[in-house]
């Protein structure tokens, strides 16, 4: 079947199997690796991407679901060669170990700020449940979200916002 | 997965009309089981209906003494809503808590009962609030909506609209989550209407279910202590590695006297 998106602002249209899954279709059709998978069982998150400014485990979303929809993974929230705030404020505090689980971290950070700006230590880790870390390096990502928090706040609107506006 | 074809009609007729017409179809809401289910092949429908370009199937309002909710709204839209927070805050805290974040971005009231998992959330919800499950049928009160393990009353082709939910006086929800899965190990939803009081209690049976004596103590005294007493027998109870039938006995009632409190705060 044909499904067409946008996928960091750029229109893309393919000819897959139904039983494609999003994180599929966004490593092996588009050659965007950046999105991990982790366990394919929708349980740690290394997978997440924005599915219209959602976070979303693209491992438990079949690229049908995504038909016409802005999808978003971490090679499209830098601009300018740049880094975003989130992965900024990760190398600053260490927010890594091994770094497999990055990206779903940096994913679901940059929604956790979307819908709270100023999140306490506690929304952060409630809202990182979904997101595994076998490092166990949870408490550098918190400061790092923390961070990033602080960082966007000062320097209204952050990158990922002025794009959703001029998009 | 096993191989099957996929539709995304964009009108509800068509939806029913595609189910109805293929060998053994599924509607497919969030996903967020139904995919791991057909990954692990524990399922294998001919067609997968998605139910996604349905906008008529999602959004919340509220019409009188109720709050209507639309089969396809997501649980993260349950959790933020201004309207739902004001008139069932039980509700919304229920909504929030069901999952991972990313989990109720996608996930929805539908989906969750129509598949009745005997630890989801949303089926203590329905019940204990005494809801109407619309469908593109009939309307089902939830005491026979819900009618075993991970079955319901909804007969093949017959699709979820919205359910509507009475507006309580008061109601707390409280569960003691699986750490991991973050399922109900117990979950007990405890609401009070002019009707009467209504207990609904989810992961600790193969389904979800009421607790008329704890209905009735409340009823003469809405009170955590009126439960003093009340005991739920650990029979039919679920034992399983994460914990023993008296182990989630012993947490209907505990969960049940902090959700009295809870509703009594107004959380």
């Amino acid at each position: 079947m044909k499904v067409s998106m946008t996928v960091n602002g750029r229109p893309v249209e393919a000819e897959v199997d139904p039983r494609t899954t999003l994180v599929e279709f966004l490593r092996k059709h588009l050659n965007l690796t950046g999105t991990h998978v982790g366990c394919d069982t929708g349980q740690c998150g290394a997978c997440t991407v924005h599915l219209n400014d959602r976070a979303v485990k693209s491992c438990s979303v079949l690229v049908g679901q995504a038909q016409g929809a802005a999808v978003t993974t971490i090679e499209g929230i830098a601009e300018d060669g740049g880094l975003h705030p989130v992965q900024a404020a990760f190398r600053e505090h260490h927010g890594l170990q091994c770094g497999f689980c990055t990206p779903g971290m940096v994913m679901m950070a940059i929604d956790l700020l979307r819908n709270d700006p100023a999140p306490s230590e506690a929304t952060i880790r409630q809202q990182l449940q979904g997101n595994l870390c076998r490092c166990t390096g949870y408490h550098n990502i918190v400061k790092a979200i923390q961070a990033a928090a602080a960082t966007m706040a000062a320097t209204e609107p952050a990158p990922t916002q002025m794009k959703e506006q001029l998009a | 997965m096993y191989a099957f074809n996929y539709h995304r009609p964009d009108s509800l007729e068509a939806a029913i009309g595609l189910l109805r017409t293929c060998e053994d179809g599924l509607f497919l809401a969030g996903g967020q089981t139904l995919l791991q289910s057909l990954r692990q092949r524990l399922a294998q429908p001919s067609d997968l209906i998605d139910l996604g370009a349905l906008p008529e199937l999602s959004g919340i309002r509220r019409e009188g003494d109720q709050l209507v909710i639309g089969a396809m709204t997501r649980h993260a839209e349950v959790a933020a809503s201004d309207l739902v927070r004001q008139s069932i805050p039980a509700l919304a805290a229920l909504a929030a808590g069901i999952g991972d974040a990313q989990v109720r971005n996608m996930g929805t009231l539908g989906g969750s009962i129509a598949n009745n998992d005997p630890a989801a959330d949303y089926p203590a919800g329905v019940l204990g609030l005494g809801a109407t499950v619309v469908t593109s049928e009939r309307e089902l009160a939830a005491d026979e909506f819900f009618t075993g393990m991970f079955e319901t009353a909804l007969e093949p082709g017959e699709l979820i609209r919205e359910v509507r939910f009475p507006i309580p006086r008061r109601a707390g929800y409280v569960k003691f989550a699986q750490p991991a899965s973050r399922y109900a190990l117990v979950g007990v939803m405890v609401a009070e209407s002019a009707a009467g009081v209504r207990v609904a209690v989810t992961g600790a049976g193969p389904c979800v279910f009421r607790v008329p004596a704890m209905e009735q103590a409340l009823a003469q005294d809405f009170q955590p202590q009126a439960l003093d007493g009340i005991e739920v027998p650990a029979d039919e109870l679920n034992d399983d590695l994460h914990a023993s039938a008296e182990y989630r006995a012993h947490l209907v009632g505990v969960l049940a006297r902090r959700a009295v409190k809870a509703a009594l705060a107004g959380l």
